[in-house]
């Protein structure tokens, strides 16, 4: 049950993009076509989950010899490896997945909602399992988040806007009204 | 201060601000300008890893070797964070309880491996920590003016000094909408002001 409220918190309640402010740069870099935004969207729920998985095990072996102030550093370098791994194994066994996933995986590495993940799993104490549905929960919540956004600002490409206002300043004042609307979820659920 | 070094440093505040013209490092610019001083606190860490990395990656960009320069960028970014993160725990304790999160996230801040990527890497020592600090300063100016904007309307104070106190509270502006709402009001301010200086030039 408790896997379940986690999930549901991450995704929609606490939605890492419009209440945490993680993964911005991307949600405002990729989100002018749908297509593209549901790629990053699976793209970074893959890496999400695959990589705090890694860095919990990373997290148990740290905090066992004492080293918990390299948690920064050896996660980063995780994440970084792994993506790079990732991406020469797609290359090679499955190029035309690498196609359309190909071209977000640099990019990933930078994008703080996988580090941000590992980092509230690790200061949220959560067993290997939660810390997986948590993983899961941000990226789906990341996904449902670029699909609306992106759809909204392809029918905005249609209208005649303020000069001023154009491209970023109405791409954020948009997110602003979504982010309202997400905080219905709030009160929802209680962790 | 001779005509070059004036031009790196300060192009960070205005014509190439990171917030407002080139929009990077969003997530900290958001999540952590609630009230002035929470701004001004995550600009000067983030100023501090980017002089010291900037300073760093400049003197090794001879010996680093083309292929592997990313990965020894994190590193040695990462590394700053530490410090950065341990000094702030030490002695500013009840502002790195409100950054929380995001002062180990200054490692995945675009600015810094922007900075690092495109400045450092390619000049020398003394242009790339005036290249470091115009930027860090110019974040950390935006930041704050971010969280004035803010904390005045939110909570009728600035840097804690009441204003207006409770006479006059959008509660909403604290919250996650208010930061994105202020952040897009402010980019289109700043894109009028850079609409109207051409206009300007092109008459002339």
């Amino acid at each position: 049950m408790k896997i379940f409220l986690i999930l549901l918190s991450a995704m929609l309640a606490n939605n890492y993009v419009f209440n945490r402010f993680l993964g911005i740069c991307p949600f405002l870099g990729v989100s002018k076509k749908t297509d593209t935004a549901v790629g990053m969207g699976f793209a970074v729920t893959f890496v999400l989950v695959m990589s705090s998985m890694i860095s919990w095990l990373i997290d148990q072996l740290l905090v066992s010899m004492g080293l918990e102030f390299l948690r920064t550093i050896a996660f980063i370098l995780v994440i970084a490896s792994f993506v790079q791994f990732v991406e020469l194994f797609l290359k090679k066994n499955n190029p035309n997945l690498y196609e359309s996933l190909g071209i977000f995986l640099p990019l990933i590495t930078t994008n703080c909602i996988i580090l941000g993940v590992a980092i509230i799993n690790s200061m949220s104490n959560y067993n290997l399992l939660e810390a997986i549905f948590n993983a899961l929960g941000a990226g789906l919540g990341f996904l449902l988040a670029l699909i609306i956004f992106s759809a909204i600002r392809e029918k905005l490409e249609l209208y005649e806007l303020p000069k001023p206002f154009e491209g970023l300043p109405i791409a954020l004042i948009i997110a602003s009204l979504l982010s309202l609307a997400f905080m219905g979820f709030q009160g929802m659920i209680k962790l | 201060m001779s005509n070059r070094s004036w031009k790196e440093f300060s192009k960070g505040f205005i014509v190439e601000n990171p917030t407002f013209v080139q929009a990077l490092g969003m997530c900290p610019t958001l999540a952590t300008t609630t009230s002035a001083k929470n701004g001004f606190g995550m600009g000067l860490a983030a100023t501090a890893v980017l002089v010291m990395s900037n300073i760093v990656i400049s003197l090794l960009r001879k010996t680093v070797p083309e292929k592997i320069r990313i990965p020894i960028f994190i590193t040695i970014i990462a590394s700053f964070v530490t410090i950065v993160d341990l000094l702030m725990h030490a002695y500013v304790y009840d502002l790195w309880k409100t950054l929380g999160l995001f002062i180990p996230l200054i490692v995945v801040n675009c600015i810094i491996m922007g900075r690092a990527e495109a400045f450092a890497s390619k000049n020398n020592v003394w242009y790339s920590f005036l290249d470091g600090l115009g930027m860090g300063l110019g974040f950390t100016a935006s930041l704050t003016l971010l969280g004035a904007v803010r904390e005045l309307l939110g909570s009728g104070t600035l840097f804690d000094i009441t204003i207006w106190g409770k006479a006059f509270n959008v509660f909403i502006m604290i919250l996650p909408p208010g930061a994105y709402l202020t952040l897009g009001l402010l980019a289109a301010f700043f894109a009028f002001i850079g609409m109207k200086r051409k206009e300007r030039g092109n008459n002339k």
